[in-house]
């Protein structure tokens, strides 16, 4: 058994089986063989040490062909492990003994080995350790070859473990059997993160090196309350967290109990709080936790792991489901495109690679580029206006006139709809996201052409302090009580209440209870979460007053720096509710 | 086992260690002999024909490597080994 330590970023227990994936996606398909199966397990694993003997020799030529003798000879040096008969012996006793499919017992045996290089505490040999995992990987591709599985069809429920998972990686993913996540890299507002809150599974994030210890089918439980990924968990461990696991169940049925109560606070300010989603499923969840509406439907989904461009059809198809779903009173806006373009493969336009992507050609910048693109998807969202209040909103603008040319490519498709004859809403609210500085800065400017803004903490907190979130060495820097970003957020929400526009809040940072009494004493008055954090929300929500909040807002804002808020907005939220502190 | 059994203390005299190439070549060396080879560092034996075995030796320069061969060509394998270890380069080294 093994106990590792991580950032919790999505609540709950989970029990289950390893998926372990590394970058190059081998998953070993199955842990155990038939008993009279054995013999062929024996001999694919002799194939495959073979086959990998002889790629390794063709790879000593090569090389020293190329490169000279003593570079080729780290290959010899491969070539030695691969025919080392303990090796053989090792991997086949597991087969004949433990009853373990051949690609099981390799992977079981090499990351033994890896392991105790990898516990050598001297640069030289542990690094050889990923010599070791080149051989696995040359024998698992030798060995599932063609039977190689698809990780989008799994058969049965895991933990997925990975060192970190990208976009792309988690939209193939069934979430219907995938019961948590827990990967080495990542902050609280990582994708991982994200994807986690989503399907509403626990996740943990920031865990540090692990995925070497794990073999696939391995038993391993993530606790996402205090940010635990236990591995082999050994039987007392195992029926602690069965009882957590269902005690889990009953808060959760508590904090259901707030779903008819308004969000309202104790002296009757009224905060409309709303969802945020990204698969079209989700909508149920908002309902289930009696949230007011949807105030940021992510459409990224509908792109990823397809290979072609969503249609109109696509598209509508999505939104038409939230809003049958949420019904026709309830808001839902609908965010256009925010990717990069190196996360979708089917961008007609050939994208060189970004040196730096995060401020490339991404989100809007990327929609203005591909008109074709864009104006499927506002054809889409006008067309689902006619059925229910929907809203269209602009992520990652960061000028005026990128505002200007979006609208105009929305009058455009008006235009083009009327012509057909197509009914949509005239009135379409419009919005743009508040995420890079400049926005925020020139907020007075953009509030007079929209008629609604979000703040999307996440990306304001990354641009404002140029440090990213999900890499480990800056990630303290990422902090949205940074009295900077506090700045800019009163900027905003002074700018939208000066021309009489609404002004949500939609990043992580709205759906942590340290921050509700700071947002709404800042003057917000909507929040929109993970639809699971909407319960703890509204329940602080009801346990304080404008008055108090106002307060903690001038506090916040007299304090120097991230860390004096984070502590003193900590100790406010503990005296209001310190069930909700950790 | 038949044949005498032999034992040599050599000292690691590559700078870099008894590192993989060398490490490959004494296990494919050892690997010709009848004898069994075993290295002990400070009182780690592992079977010297087993390159994974060697690799969790970690001998740096200068440490002390206790060489045991045991079998009926005990002798030449002594010294084709010890040479080995206590060469200060490969021959191919860059």
């Amino acid at each position: 058994m093994e106990i590792k330590q991580g950032t919790p970023v999505s609540p709950g227990v989970a029990i289950g089986p390893a998926l372990v994936l590394d970058t190059e996606w081998f998953r070993i398909p199955q842990r155990y063989v038939e008993p009279d199966r054995v013999h062929e397990e024996l001999e694919r694993v002799n194939q495959a040490l073979a086959a990998a003997a002889r790629e390794a020799k063709e790879n000593q030529q090569a090389v020293s062909d190329k490169l000279g003798k003593q570079y080729g000879a780290i290959f010899g040096a491969h070539i030695q492990l691969i025919e080392d008969p303990s090796l053989a012996a090792e991997i086949e006793k597991q087969i004949l003994e433990e009853g373990f499919a051949a690609e099981y017992a390799v992977s079981r045996i090499m990351r033994a080995h890896a392991k105790a290089l990898e516990s050598i505490q001297h640069g030289y040999f542990a690094a050889r350790a990923a010599d070791l995992f080149d051989i696995e990987k040359c024998l698992l591709r030798n060995l599932l070859g063609h039977r190689r599985e698809q990780i989008q069809h799994l058969k049965q429920a895991v933990v997925v473990l990975a060192h970190d998972l990208t976009p792309s990686e988690t939209a193939v993913l069934d979430p219907k059997m995938v019961h948590a996540f827990a990967t080495e890299a990542g902050g609280r507002a990582s994708h991982t993160a994200i994807m986690a809150g989503a399907l509403e599974i626990p996740a943990v994030v920031g865990l540090g090196k692990f995925v070497t210890d794990v073999s696939g089918g391995d038993m391993v439980i993530v606790d996402g309350h205090r940010g635990l990924l236990i591995l082999d968990p050994d039987k007392e461990m195992l029926e602690r967290y069965e009882k957590t696991r269902s005690s889990f169940r009953i808060f959760e049925d508590r904090l259901g109990e707030l779903r008819e109560l308004p969000a309202v606070t104790r002296d009757g300010t009224n905060i409309q709080l709303l969802g945020n989603i990204e698969f079209p499923a989700e909508a149920t969840h908002c309902l289930d936790r009696g949230a007011a509406g949807v105030g940021l439907y992510r459409t990224e989904f509908l792109y990823l792991g397809k290979t072609s461009d969503p249609t109109e059809a696509d598209h509508l198809d999505a939104y038409l489901t939230v809003l049958r779903t949420l019904g026709k009173c309830k808001p839902v806006v609908i965010r256009t495109l925010d990717l990069g373009a190196d996360k979708f493969s089917t961008s007609a336009e050939v994208v060189e690679h970004e040196r730096n992507p995060f401020l490339g050609l991404r989100s809007i910048r990327l929609c203005l580029r591909n008109l074709t693109l864009f104006k499927t998807q506002m054809r889409a969202i006008l067309r689902a206006s006619a059925f229910g209040d929907v809203r269209i909103m602009f992520p990652m603008v960061s000028t005026l006139l990128e505002l200007r040319q979006a609208k105009m490519i929305l009058a455009e498709v008006k235009e083009d709809l009327d012509e057909e004859g197509i009914a949509y809403n005239p009135k379409l609210p419009v919005g743009t996201m508040i995420e890079v500085p400049s926005a925020a800065i020139m907020a007075d400017q953009l509030a007079r052409e929209v008629n609604f803004f979000s703040i999307g903490t996440n990306d304001l907190v990354q641009y404002t302090l140029a440090a990213d979130r999900t890499n480990e060495t800056v990630a303290s820097l990422y902090n949205p009580a940074d009295p900077a970003v506090l700045r800019l957020i009163d900027m905003v929400v002074g700018a939208a209440r000066k021309h009489g526009i609404e002004v949500n809040l939609c990043g992580e940072m709205s759906g942590e209870p340290i921050y509700t009494m700071l947002l709404l004493g800042m003057g917000l008055r909507q929040l929109s979460v993970t639809p699971h954090n909407i319960p703890e929300i509204k329940k602080i929500i009801r346990s304080v007053s404008m008055e108090e909040a106002t307060h903690v807002a001038e506090e916040a804002r007299r304090l120097e720096t991230a860390r004096d808020v984070n502590n003193y907005l900590r100790e406010q939220t503990r005296r209001i509710l310190p069930e909700v502190v950790g | 086992m038949t044949g005498p059994s032999l034992q040599r203390t050599v000292i690691v005299a590559n700078p870099m260690g008894f590192h993989l190439r060398p490490m490959a070549a004494f296990a494919r060396r050892a690997a010709q002999f009848q004898s069994t080879v075993t290295l002990t560092k400070e009182g780690r034996r592992v079977n010297g024909k087993h390159m994974l075995e060697l690799m969790t030796l970690a001998a740096e320069q200068g440490t002390p490597l206790i060489l045991d061969v045991n079998g009926s060509d005990a002798t030449e394998a002594l010294e084709a080994l010890s040479e080995i270890l206590a060469a200060p380069t490969m021959d191919d080294d860059p």
